[in-house]
């Protein structure tokens, strides 16, 4: 109440270029901000997210046509109906009217059929599970969610890393994702929208860097005590460079074998970059099939196969 | 003898220790408190054993704000850890221990602060507003009540004994299961749920009965109050929702006690059938919990326009479309488990859909206010902030179930900006508009309207310095549940500033103490003598303030809509009311002991000392069987002592 009072002494004037300074500060501050901050979802580096951003933008446009005269109708309601303003036509009896009652669930319905449509289009078109279409070859990348670091293994090129994925710019990606831990979300958002990893199953995500870049990505799923460390590097590369990249790799003197991949399956945290030059021949199956039992040989070749053509669902 | 309890399970961290001194600390000031005032008997007597839903509705909201200030302070260790542990820093709190934190925040701020604000206004204003003396089941109203504590009392026995759970407030599986968490923390996060849910279904039960039999003679559904249709659509959720709850934790308790497979990775277990289940669940929650909040704002908005509400009948079927809608939406929670284009799409566009029903309620409520006499009370504040609010919240939820989109932002701050958009803009605002609405039919004063106000603005303010930064941290990658980041990533300024705006709605939370305080003992100026403060259109204020125990004199005939408005136009009959004789429950211990029997078995269970937990059973049960026994539950008011107790309000 002391605040009411002395605010009522201060100079309406003063007042006013008060509220202006303070507005303006604030709109510059924010606009400092977004000049200069990484807005990965804002400024997409892929295929895929370029599209995600462009159909958020879309379907924010669409909703402002409600939204914005929500805003407007209710301080303009609210100021000119006020109790004090005796001027204003009271009507005490009036219970509704049928006309205005279609225009609020006309309009929407209708912004909601157009959204309903763009929905159903991109929900197959950004299908996650959907290959991409390109005139280069993609490169399959098979990505295990461990406790808590992420496993890249490169069946084409037989290497594997940890923490750092590395992939050719303009180039497909088909990642194929599992887990052999807690479900973990694998996620780059410069690239594109997540999916989950989940123990025994495999599921897969298609991106597609347009330029050479790092870019950062993350486990978006809480998974356990060191998820915060489930960070890694995302390179996309120019084609040469890709190369160079798989040749060190094939120096490094560290190899994934089973034996190796059960000393990688202890829980760790913030785990460094690592490089091996070789993996075990079919390691990502067999991760997957630890979780398919009770499983016997004979049975188990069947299933894998299986897995092979049919990948998770759909 | 008891079994995986030792004293190892005292808390060491000076933090969680700080927190079981503190609560010590309260209880031990309390109980020394009722003896020096002497209260035990009236303690006994007036509150824990009453059945009088106006009681059990006090009661409900006192736990439900402490619990309030619990779930505040774990938000605020959230938001300190966040402002500092960027890069190297590591803040001041472990990974583990962070992860409790939100774990407890989650499910203390649904279960024992929503549900308990709504469950508290329902029974103060339910019966009142249908012009009934009580509810269907009075006796159940007690057991529902107590069981709601007695869940309340099991997640903070967590703090003191054992853990908390670490695996997020839905606890998926597998990492809730044996294998990843072997601890204490997710057993006492179940059974806390199990007999907080089963008194919810209950109550659920309640209330939908008492709506549908106990309405005064010629109110129609048609001529319902809305609050008393939204409760309506509200608890047909909660009867259809919560034993999907109750049999999924089920599963999840036998999974992780007797080693079952239910939702493993192996042996044939499905944790997706988990997620499917539990959102099952948790998508109607939330509808259960902001169906009445609509209710309150459209009670609100009527009284203080001084206008009857704009479309009734449009905003009964919006009601009823979005009760419906709801259970059909429950897989927009995980996109991005790989349904695929149709199943995604399907539960998308059903998402978006419920955005009309729920913009239609907003354009009846702007039109209530049009061509009205509004007066800007504390409660319209609240709504005005809600349509704020709630509408830039409406707007992240349809970028949100659009499934394309949701990839990008699922499991980001921007979610999580969202949810919070929806809860405190929409369930916090609403029911705290509801408590001040009706806060002087049950006490006979009203509450300090300044302080009202500056609380309200606080907590906007509050809410739109926290939450508009993180839907900015959503769009620059910031996944939800971090406890470090690295410092490249540059969102450590933002975490600050919603470290501040926290701050602000703390600074809400103290002024609306400093209101209860004040107006306590202001109560003499703010007195509400006509038992009609705010010039009310509905029933509940044609009772004296605060309303008697027996709420009706005599039942009230009604023939329109807006009954007790009508009457104001009418000249009043000077001839006596004709009384007669009622029933109204006796007392009942009955229902803490039940109550008190199942957080022993809850205990035994989370600790396996299976003794307790059979002993308890069949203590529970035995008051189950003694309580039906009792042949004369209920006490009449004669005829005569009614005339004497109605004159006695009136003079």
């Amino acid at each position: 109440m002391n605040f009411a009072k002395w605010s009522k002494r201060v100079n309406k004037k003063y007042r006013l270029i008060i509220s202006v300074a303070l507005l303006v500060g604030l709109i510059a501050i924010c606009a400092a901000f977004f000049a200069t901050a990484d807005i990965d979802i804002l400024q997409p580096q892929g295929t895929i997210a370029n599209q995600q951003r462009d159909l958020l933008v879309i379907v924010t446009l669409l909703m402002l046509i409600v939204v914005i005269p929500v805003y407007i109708l209710t301080f303009a309601i609210a100021w000119k109906y006020r109790a004090s303003n005796t001027k204003a036509k009271y009507s005490p009896n009036l219970t509704g009217n049928r006309k205005a009652e279609a225009v609020w669930w006309g309009i929407p319905m209708v912004i909601i059929a157009i959204l309903a449509i763009i929905t159903w289009q991109t929900s197959h078109s950004l299908d996650p599970f959907k290959e991409l279409s390109s005139e280069k070859q993609p490169i399959k990348i098979q990505v295990v969610a461990l406790q808590w670091k992420w496993l890249f293994i490169y069946p084409e090129h037989d290497i594997a890393t940890v923490n750092h994925v590395e992939f050719p710019e303009k180039t497909p990606i088909n990642f194929v994702i599992t887990s052999d831990a807690p479900m973990n979300s694998f996620w780059i958002p410069s690239l594109g929208g997540q999916v989950y990893a989940m123990a025994g199953m495999s599921t897969k995500l298609h991106l597609m860097a347009d330029t050479a870049g790092t870019y950062k990505g993350s486990s978006a799923n809480i998974s356990g005590e060191g998820f915060s460390d489930m960070r890694f590097v995302a390179r996309s590369s120019t084609s040469e460079g890709f190369e160079d990249w798989v040749q060190k790799t094939k120096q490094s003197n560290d190899k994934l074998s089973v034996d190796e991949y059960e000393k990688l399956l202890q829980k760790s945290r913030n785990n460094a970059v690592k490089y091996y030059s070789s993996v075990d021949n079919g390691l990502y199956d067999t991760i997957i099939m630890k979780y398919i039992a009770p499983a016997k040989t004979d049975q188990k070749a069947k299933v894998q196969d299986q897995n092979h053509t049919e990948g998770m669902s759909h | 003898m008891f079994g995986r309890l030792t004293f190892e399970a005292l808390p060491h961290d000076p933090i969680v220790l700080g927190g079981a001194i503190s609560m010590g600390v309260v209880g031990i000031i309390v109980i020394a408190l009722l003896f020096y005032l002497k209260r035990w008997k009236w303690l006994y007597k007036e509150w824990l054993t009453s059945l009088d839903p106006k009681k059990i509705g006090v009661m409900y909201i006192i736990v439900a704000v402490l619990m309030l200030l619990r779930g505040a302070a774990d938000a605020g260790m959230m938001r300190v850890q966040q402002a500092l542990s960027s890069g190297e820093a590591s803040g001041f709190l472990a990974s583990d221990h962070f992860q409790q934190i939100f774990t407890a925040h989650g499910t203390i701020m649904i279960f024992f602060v929503a549900m308990g604000l709504m469950f508290g206004l329902i029974n103060l204003v339910l019966p009142l507003q249908i012009g009934s003396r009580d509810v269907a089941f009075p006796f159940l109203n007690s057991v529902s009540f107590w069981l709601f504590v007695a869940g309340m009392m099991l997640v903070n026995t967590a703090l003191v004994i054992g853990e908390f759970a670490a695996a997020g407030w839905l606890a998926y599986p597998p990492l809730s299961g044996i294998e990843y968490s072997p601890g204490v923390g997710v057993d006492y996060w179940i059974w806390a749920l199990q007999i907080a849910g089963i008194g919810s279904l209950l109550s659920g039960i309640n209330f939908l009965v008492t709506i549908l039999k106990m309405r005064a003679p010629g109110m129609t559904l048609m001529r319902m109050p809305v609050f008393t249709w939204t409760v309506m659509g509200s608890m047909i959720l909660v009867i259809f929702a919560f034993p999907i709850l109750t049999a999924t934790l089920a599963m999840l308790s036998i999974d992780r006690t007797l080693g079952m497979h239910f939702f493993t990775s192996d042996f044939g277990g499905n944790p997706m059938m988990y997620i499917n289940l539990i959102w099952a669940w948790g998508h109607p929650e939330v509808y259960i919990l902001i169906l009445p909040a609509f209710g309150v704002f459209s009670e609100v908005v009527a009284t203080f326009s001084r206008k009857p509400l704009f479309g009734y009948k449009s905003m009964v079927w919006a009601i009823a479309a979005i009760t419906f809608l709801s259970y059909i939406v429950w897989l927009h929670h995980f996109f991005t488990m790989g349904a695929g284009g149709n199943v995604n799409a399907f539960f998308g566009i059903m998402t978006m859909i419920i955005a009309i029903p729920t913009g239609v309620k907003v354009f009846n409520w702007l039109f209530t206010m049009y061509q009205g006499r509004i007066r800007f009370t504390s409660p319209m504040i609240w709504f005005l902030g809600f349509v704020v609010t709630f509408t830039l919240g409406g707007m992240t939820g349809v970028l949100l179930a659009v499934p394309a989109i949701d990839f990008q932002v699922h499991n980001s701050l921007f979610l999580v900006a969202h949810f919070h958009n929806m809860v405190i803009g929409g369930v916090v605002f609403g029911y705290m508009a509801g408590i001040t609405y009706w806060f002087p039919k049950i006490f006979g004063f009203k509450l300090h309207e300044q302080l009202g106000k500056y609380a309200a603005y606080c907590w906007m303010i509050g809410f739109l310095v926290a939450f508009v930064p993180l839907y900015i941290l959503g769009f620059m990658g910031a996944t939800r549940r971090l406890d470090h980041y690295e410092a490249s990533t540059g969102w450590q300024g933002l975490f600050v500033v919603a470290g501040l705006g926290v701050a602000i709605i703390g600074l809400g939370i103290v002024l609306q103490i400093t209101q209860f305080i004040v107006s306590i003992r202001q109560r003499k100026q703010n007195l509400d003598t006509t038992g009609d403060p705010w010039n009310g259109r509905t029933l509940e204020w044609s009772v004296p303030s605060p309303a008697p125990f027996y709420n009706f004199a005599t039942l009230p005939a009604i023939n329109s809509r807006d009954a007790f408005w009508k009457t104001k136009f009418y000249k009043k009959s000077h001839e006596k009311p004709a009384y007669t004789s009622f029933k109204l429950p006796k007392n009942s211990p009955f229902g803490l002991m039940i109550a008190g029997f199942a957080f022993a078995a809850g205990f035994g269970i989370v600790w396996h000392i299976w003794w307790l937990a059979a002993l308890a059973l069949v203590g529970a049960i035995t008051c189950f069987i003694i309580r039906s026994l009792d042949e004369e539950p209920e006490y009449t008011v004669s005829a005569s002592e009614i005339a004497k107790l109605d004159a006695g309000t009136r003079s």
